[in-house]
């Protein structure tokens, strides 16, 4: 166990004195703690709770549970209410750590050690750490893709004869594809390939843009700083000129993805896109919410494309019922806004607009969110709809401050978006 | 061990920092385990304070690199100095001395000018290194500094290797305007810092406003967190707190309930934007005041 330990860590003697004059390149490396005297079960159990951490999304590695050791160790902790705000300075790495900790430190130390599951199910926030419990869910794979469609299968499209279409493949198929409703697109290599096409849309998207912006990078100026530094050795006769360009920052893009019970038909597929979209641009943040929002840019960024979508099309389903707009967007104004949102940021909300909550709160949490980013576009299903205009209460109130209204039933229409991306 | 982190928490208020508990622990487990501790929370919480204070506590000197977009290593690390090195050049070459004598002797650290982070690890006695609002600076500095606060060292082409005299007690700041990254993130300790209670606000009021009364700052802490509550842009900060207290203070009131006027033309020391001004009107004022008053 002592291998675990930092070999830095010095003898906490060192800070006790007055501080100044501390040599911090001498004082002994600090003599491996009494493991025997502290029952190899301590430190099982930090090992036990770093591990919970782990799967609770935290950032902790090798190291910080060497020093974790180390802190345990030393008398200063002996007593527990001075081992949590110890290890809590050492474990969290972020706000939302931090606001977690608490909980999950309680939960472990004092219920001898449990287990992640069972703290997840018991707790009320337990949708704040949502991949890991939505990985243990076991739920059946066809559960992930649009499960109601199955049963929707005979009264459908023309288009979908049941028997053969799976098996053949080419571009008539795949062009028509971009063009169905995706509410009728319900063969599970259809929805396959309209995944696959919609995460290639976004990977298109962001190579266009890029180019884009490439064409513009022609304001060039003399830097004459670096000048006259290159040129010393030539005795400060200006032979060189060293350059200087004019930084352009990416687009960014944000997307909040309404997951709730009436666009369910749509979500898988928009989890797709959204990794798709945070995959591939350099700057992409994603946030899912119907009547709370969370933050799924970690989970998208998985390696594994169809893990990080189990995740998130299950966290969508788990998260049915009514839907807060104004309340969800409240909330990103508040605690995310200021963090994703920058002056080159286009907002992508996806939503068909039915709010449970107050239109007046939406209406006026669209207008901080207008104010503070470049370009407000929302997605809305339903505009695919024949005769559909925006009758919800919500979605009128939210209108005045959206920059484009743009329909999103079939990837067709997504890609419309991307000339209008590129301008922004 | 204890003493020391009650000693920590003592001598921060001896320095004028009221501190909460948990920061202590934070700053004693800077000491143990030698790590950066990275500060977050709204802006006017008193973060930068916390670097400050900490200098004032190990009486060491305080360097502070505030970061900015475009901040990159000459303005962060060292730079020549290329007028000096341009004259050396004329006057040398006048004399007749042949290139490379010239060249060893402009690139020498004569004429290296240092910026803040070269001189927090060429310094003899420790200092604190104070980064403040490195979500402001750009990724690749981010990822520069993560080197320099793990190796220590820095490497001047021209000059060679500088290794760490001393080690600086790093405290970084972030305000959360960009998400900095995972590495950045593990190297330090983390601390968010919320508003401060009531109690505590009264107890920084004390302190740094000299005169004031302690019901009159109990007033003020109350009033104020009343205010936080209401839905603002900029919520104030313990700086904005301080400017009302020493305001009031100023005007000679002693009891905020007699004064609703006053008190009401006073807090545009908190609300800074004019929407948060009328958001706070003349009724929520007073009705704010009736309750915590």
């Amino acid at each position: 166990m002592t291998s675990y330990h930092h070999p830095e860590v010095r003898a906490p003697r060192a800070s006790k004195g007055d501080g100044p004059g501390r040599a911090p390149f001498e004082g002994g490396l600090r003599p491996p703690p009494q493991d025997d005297g502290r029952a190899p079960g301590t430190v099982r159990r930090l090992a036990g709770f770093a591990r919970t951490l782990r799967d609770n999304g935290y950032k902790v590695g090798l190291a910080e549970t060497g020093d974790a050791l180390a802190i345990l160790a030393s008398p200063a902790v002996a007593r527990p209410s001075s081992l949590k705000p110890a290890l809590r300075a050492l474990f969290c790495a972020t706000h939302s750590d931090w606001e977690r900790f608490d909980e999950i430190f309680d939960a472990f130390w004092r219920g001898e050690g449990m287990r992640q599951r069972q703290i997840l199910s018991g707790s009320p926030s337990e949708s704040r750490a949502p991949a890991r419990k939505l990985a243990e869910a076991h739920v059946p794979q066809e559960a992930l893709g649009l499960p109601e469609h199955a049963e929707r299968r005979s009264g459908g499209e023309e288009e979908s004869p049941a028997d053969g279409r799976g098996r053949r493949e080419g571009a008539s198929r795949v062009e028509s594809l971009s063009t169905v409703d995706l509410r009728h697109v319900v063969n599970p290599d259809d929805i396959a390939a309209t995944h696959a096409l919609a995460a290639r849309l976004a990977r298109t998207m962001r190579a266009r843009l890029v180019r884009r912006e490439q064409v513009r990078r022609h304001g060039r100026r003399l830097d004459l700083r670096r000048t006259i530094h290159r040129n010393v050795s030539h005795g400060g006769t200006l032979i060189e000129l060293a350059w200087r360009r004019r930084k352009i920052k990416p687009l960014r893009l944000v997307v909040l993805l309404d997951a709730s019970g009436s666009m369910s038909l749509y979500t898988a597929f928009f989890v797709r896109f959204l990794h798709g979209v945070v995959d591939s641009f350099r700057e992409a943040e994603a946030f899912v919410f119907h009547t709370r929002l969370a933050h799924v840019s970690p989970s998208l960024r998985d390696r594994d494309v169809t893990r990080a979508v189990d995740k998130l099309a299950l966290m969508a389903q788990g998260m049915g019922g009514g839907t807060r707009i104004g309340e969800s967007l409240a909330t990103f104004n508040r605690w995310h806004a200021r963090r994703v949102i920058n002056s080159r940021t286009a907002l992508m909300i996806v939503s068909d607009g039915y709010d449970t909550g107050e239109p007046e709160q939406l209406g006026e949490q669209m207008r901080r969110l207008r104010r503070r980013c470049r370009k407000i576009i929302w997605l809305n299903p339903l505009i695919g709809w024949r005769d559909y205009s925006p009758q919800a209460r919500g979605m009128r109130a939210a209108l005045p401050y959206v920059d484009l209204f743009a329909p999103a039933h079939n990837l067709e229409s997504l890609a419309a978006l991307e000339p209008y991306l590129a301008r922004i | 061990m204890t003493i020391a982190r009650e000693e920590i928490s003592d001598k921060l208020a001896a320095v004028g920092y009221i501190a909460d508990r948990d920061i202590a622990t934070a700053l004693w487990l800077m000491e143990f385990l030698k790590r950066p501790l990275l500060l977050e929370g709204e802006a006017g919480v008193g973060k930068t304070e916390v670097g400050k204070a900490l200098a004032a506590v190990h009486g060491a000197e305080l360097i502070r690199l505030q970061c900015y977009e475009g901040l990159d290593q000459n303005a962060a690390l060292y730079e020549w100095n290329y007028q000096r090195q341009l004259l050396a050049i004329k006057t040398r070459e006048g004399i007749g001395e042949n290139a490379d004598a010239i060249e060893e002797h402009i690139f020498s650290e004569k004429y290296l000018l240092e910026r803040p982070l070269l001189a927090a690890i060429r310094r003899d006695r420790a200092p604190v290194l104070l980064i403040d609002e490195v979500d402001r600076a750009d990724e690749e500095f981010e990822a520069f500094l993560l080197e320099l606060l793990s190796d220590f060292q820095v490497s001047i082409p021209e000059l060679g290797t500088i290794k760490a005299t001393s080690i600086p007690r790093v405290v970084l700041t972030s305000n959360g305007t960009r998400e900095l990254s995972d590495a950045l993130r593990r190297r330090c300790l983390y601390h968010y810092i919320d508003f401060p209670e009531v109690d505590r606000e009264a107890k920084i009021i004390l302190t740094r406003t000299p005169g004031i009364d302690t019901s009159l700052a109990l007033q003020i802490a109350r009033m104020v967190a009343a205010v936080r509550k209401e839905d603002l842009r900029k919520v104030p900060g313990v700086a904005e707190t301080l400017d009302w207290a020493a305001t009031l203070a100023g005007l000679e009131l002693h009891d905020l309930r007699q004064e609703p006027e006053a008190v009401y033309e006073t807090m545009i020391c908190l609300l800074k934007t004019h929407e948060d001004r009328s958001r706070v009107a003349r009724e929520v004022s007073e009705r704010l005041l009736g309750k915590v008053a």
